[in-house]
Formats: structure tokens, sequence, C-alpha cells
């Protein structure tokens, strides 16, 4: 937290990774692309088999991905503040549950496509204003009383989703668990998901310092002249709705927002200043990749992204914590 | 001489029951406060209460002759620091990052730490001891070294008025020297107010000027240290028998 050491190292190499991921996406797939290609299709120009494939095939997934990304990487981080847990990610009060039982409810009506995103949306917001609306209630808003209240609404949510399951006919079945895995093939508003991305990060970067001493501590932040009521407000709605967002856009992805928060620390330190963009920029470069095997491993067939994110995540992050020196 | 902290008719309750009755307390520059009473009476929420953390149940708390919390809460803690009885955090940072983040109130909103601050927080990671230790992770240390993290944290802060609960728990008998000579360097050198629950009498006896005893019913007594601390009070205090002996000019407690 000294002036910003390492301000000059983490962030270009960072945005070189998200540069070199983009590439990479851009490029494999079906038919490949060599790096040539790849950059005249994108300036428009090579064959319009290439633009067509680059510009309205991969681009718009490969930017929802590293959106999705980079959404569940901040909401994770700020989870992790506002409960004070480390073991906090943007699931852990029920946004998913919520949001899995409107998109599986679609699927079992028989719709697709724009429900199923309108359905998963709506659940996520019920559920965020029910956990709310019940931690509220009477005896104050601690995080443990707010954790508890995420954790059963989101088991009654998990038990809804099992009977959905069950009820489910055999030809939604298959969709309903690729959606429960997380999966980008009915993405939709790519540009508009890193809208929101780039926006969020934007409000919530100024506030990094706060979120550093409510880090701390409630009474302590308090005390040093933090208005935590309104800021703990704030970010539970932040994160609930960034959480909404991707779970919309991609299914329940696991492990992202949870992960690479604490990936970042390890790797630059706590200080949210340079942990909100450094984990969205991670978040998405790991989405983006994990998306790009998902899509390209077993062509023709396409594997859920939650798989392949777990697949390359675990092993990552068990060696960055294997390597952390000190306890943390 | 003018009060920093003040409270008038200030009436503190927890649960129902009376920490504090009508209390009327002038607590000024220089001096080195000690905040007696038995475990449960009530000390960490009256501290709470001066800081601004906590509504009384009747009267206030004056801050430099304004209300506390008539006052936006950042003016508070540029001029009040609190070192709470426990730590929270359960997220890891480094010593030096968990110091710094008392010199927030005194940044503006859009500014870093300069190496000003840095020079600040290093210092007062020395008064306390903990040079050499700064990129360790706070979770890491020992209770005692974690406590005396938790001062610098306030040092840093640089308040005029300090309100200390149990500065001296948890530290070895180096460091409680240390600490309470330097908390009475910086209030008689320096002009600041501090005020801190001690469980230690013989502490109390040698380091504070004056004392605030909690009896429990709501009955409060605010004199010097010299006066206050003697048999009859200290067996009321604590229900039960204490002892007072001369001691090379001064005076050692014993219970029993």
């Amino acid at each position: 937290m000294q002036k910003h050491p390492g301000l000059l190292l983490w962030l270009p190499a960072l945005l070189l990774l998200t540069l070199l991921a983009f590439g990479i996406s851009l490029a494999l797939g079906s038919s490949s692309l060599s790096l040539h290609e790849l950059w005249t299709a994108l300036l428009g120009g090579g064959s319009d088999f290439d633009r067509t494939v680059v510009m309205q095939l991969r681009l718009p997934r490969s930017i929802n991905a590293f959106a999705v990304g980079g959404l569940l990487a901040l909401a994770g981080a700020l989870m992790q503040v506002l409960l004070r847990n480390p073991l906090a990610d943007p699931y852990i009060l029920g946004v998913s549950g919520g949001a899995a039982v409107g998109a599986l409810g679609a699927f079992l009506a028989g719709l697709a496509g724009i429900w199923v995103n309108g359905g998963a949306f709506l659940g996520a917001l019920l559920s965020t204003l029910l956990v709310f609306a019940l931690a509220h209630g009477r005896g104050g808003w601690t995080p443990t009383r707010l954790l508890l209240t995420g954790i059963a609404v989101a088991a009654g949510w998990g038990a809804l989703i099992s009977l959905l399951l069950v009820l489910g006919t055999d030809a939604s079945l298959h969709s309903m668990i690729f959606w429960l895995m997380g999966d980008f093939s009915y993405q939709s508003g790519g540009l508009l998901t890193l809208a929101v991305l780039a926006l969020g990060l934007a409000g919530c970067w100024p506030f990094a310092r706060q979120l550093n001493v409510l880090a701390r501590g409630e009474t302590l932040a308090e005390a040093l002249g933090i208005a935590v009521r309104p800021l703990s407000i704030a970010i539970y709605i932040v994160a609930s709705l960034f959480t909404a967002i991707a779970v919309t856009e991609a299914g329940a992805i696991g492990f992202v927002g949870l992960v690479v928060p604490h990936m970042f620390r390890m790797l630059a330190g706590g200080d949210h200043r340079r942990l909100l963009p450094g984990a969205v920029l991670l978040g998405g470069c790991l989405l983006l990749l994990a998306d790009t095997l998902a899509r390209t491993l077993a062509e023709p067939r396409q594997l859920p992204v939650g798989v392949v994110t777990a697949a390359l995540g675990v092993p990552l992050f068990l060696y960055l914590l294997n390597r952390a020196r000190g306890p943390l | 001489m003018s009060a920093l902290l003040e409270t008038r008719g200030l009436t503190v309750e927890i649960a129902g029951k009376s920490v504090c009755r009508d209390l009327d307390l002038r607590l000024e520059a220089g001096r080195c406060v000690g905040l007696l009473g038995s475990n449960g009476v009530g000390k960490t929420t009256l501290l709470h209460t001066l800081a601004g953390l906590r509504l009384p149940a009747a009267g206030q708390v004056l801050l430099h002759g304004a209300p506390v919390l008539d006052l936006p809460r950042r003016r508070v803690a540029q001029k009040l620091g609190l070192l709470m009885q426990q730590p929270e955090d359960s997220l890891p940072a480094t010593v030096l990052e968990t110091a710094l983040i008392g010199r927030h109130p005194h940044l503006d909103f859009w500014r870093w730490e300069s190496h000003r601050d840095v020079a600040i927080a290093r210092r007062a990671l020395k008064h306390v001891g903990l040079e050499g230790l700064e990129q360790r992770v706070q979770t890491a240390l020992s209770g005692g070294e974690r406590r005396r993290l938790d001062i610098a944290t306030v040092l840093v802060q640089d308040p005029q008025v300090f309100l200390l609960d149990e500065p001296a728990h948890q530290l070895d008998l180096q460091h409680q020297m240390a600490l309470l000579g330097l908390l009475k360097r910086l209030a008689s050198a320096e002009g600041r107010l501090v005020l801190m629950s001690l469980h230690d009498l013989n502490l109390a006896a040698r380091f504070c000027d004056q004392v605030l005893m909690l009896f429990g019913d709501g009955e409060a007594l605010f004199d010097t240290a010299e006066r206050a601390l003697d048999a009859g009070n200290l067996t009321r205090l604590y229900r039960t028998p204490v002892t007072v002996l001369p001691h090379a000019g001064g005076r050692v407690f014993i219970a029993g």
C-alpha cells in the first residue's frame, strides 16, 4: 500500500495476458486462423468466411466470457469484504440458486432464449431482495446473520432445483444440466455485459480505500470515519447485481468468484485499489481461456465452461496456495 | 483548562442495565485517565458511547465542545482514536498495510498514502517494537504482537483523544511498561487525552492522573488516582477485599 509499488508491473502484465487470451480465443476454433489472418479479419479484410467467424461468432462470445469472468471476480472480491470472510463467493447469498430456479422454470415451461435469461435474472433479483429483507429483520445486520440467511435461502433454492430437475422432461434435462454447469452457448449481450463490467469497476474503484478499512472490521471502520451501513448496503446491492448479470449470461459458473480474488492477493497483496482491477482482468482471462478450451477441446462437442474453469483453476490455485508464504 | 472530552448528564444502558447515570465528566488535555470496573460492567460500552459509535440513553458527549453525534464521522476520526478490545479482521494484510489504515481519516477521497504516511506508520510500528515485521501477514502475529499492531494503528491515526479498551491486555511486563510510558508522554508532553480501561491496579496507580470507576449500579466515581484508589473504593468496585500497601514512595495493590 505504499505509493503504489508494483502498479507498473502487474497492470501491464495482466493487460498483456488479456490481449493474449483474446488473441487465442479469436484464432482457435473449428477453423483456426493464423495470427495474420486474424489480424486481417479484425481490420475488416480477408475472406468473408473468416470475417464472419471472427466478428460475428467468436468476438461476441469472447467478450461475453471475459466480461462474465470479470463480473464474477469483482462480485467475489466485494462479497469477501462485505462478509469479512475469505470463503465468501458471489453465490454464497443464494443469488445463483434463485437464478437457477428461474432459468430451470423457463426450461420446464418449454421456453428458450431470452425467456431463460429473463427467468434467471428475475430469480436472482428475487433472491437478493429476499435475503436482504430476511437478514434485515429484528436485531440488526451483521455479517454472520447475512451469511446464515443467505446460506439458508440458498439451501431452499437447492431443493427447488432438485425438484425441477426431477420434474424435467428428457428433452429439457440436457439444457438444464448444461445451464447449471455454466455455459456460453446461449450468450446474448456481450458488449452490454462488458459495459456493465467497465462501469461497475469504475464505480467501485474510488471506494477501494474504504473497502481496505472495512476489511479490517466493522467497528474499526466506523471508528475511522466510514459510514459502514450505507457502504455495506451498496456493496451488497452492487455485488448481487453483478452476480445476477453474470449468472443470467452464462449460468452458475463456480470457482472464479471465490478463487480469483485470492489468486490476486497471493500475487500482489490485498489492497483493494489493486485487487479490484486486478481480479477483474484475471477473472476475465481465466474464463475466456476456459471457454476457448470448452469449445475447442472436444470438437465438435462443447464442454460446459464451468467444468473447464475448474480444471484450469483448481491446479493453478492449489499451486499458488502451496507456494504462498505464511498463513492466509 | 478546557475539556477535550466532556459528558453532560450522560446515561448509558446496556440490555436494561445501567452503566452510568447522569454522568458529568470533564476530561482535560494532558491527562492520563484510567477506567476501572469489574467484568461486564460496561467499560467497552461507555468507551464506544464516548467515541460516538453508540447512542446514549440520555445526555450527550462533547468533543472539543461539540456534540460528538452531530460531527461528521470523519472529523471525529481525525480527533479521536479508539482501540478495540478484539481485532475483527480475517482477511490477510501485511503489518504495514494494517497500520496504515490509521491514516484513512486524514486522507482525501482520491489520495493514496504518501511517503510521509508510510513514514508515520513505520515510526508507530517502531514505537511498539514491531520494526522489522512490516511485511509479515497480520494474522501470523502472536497475541501480544497483534495487540501492539492495533495500538500502532491508533498511534498512526494521531488523534488528540485516545480511547483505549484494555491496551495492556496480552502484553508482557516489558511492553506494558513501554506502552504506558509512551501513552503517559503523549498526554503530558503533547497535551493529548488518554482514557483507557485497565484491570491492573498497579499500572493504574503508576501511570494514571485520574480514574473513573464504574460500580455496576449506574454509580460512578471520578477523582484523582491518588484519592480514588483506596481500599474502600476498590473493595466496593471488585466486590472482593483489596489491600493497599505502601511501597517505595508509591502503593501496591493486592487482592485479599
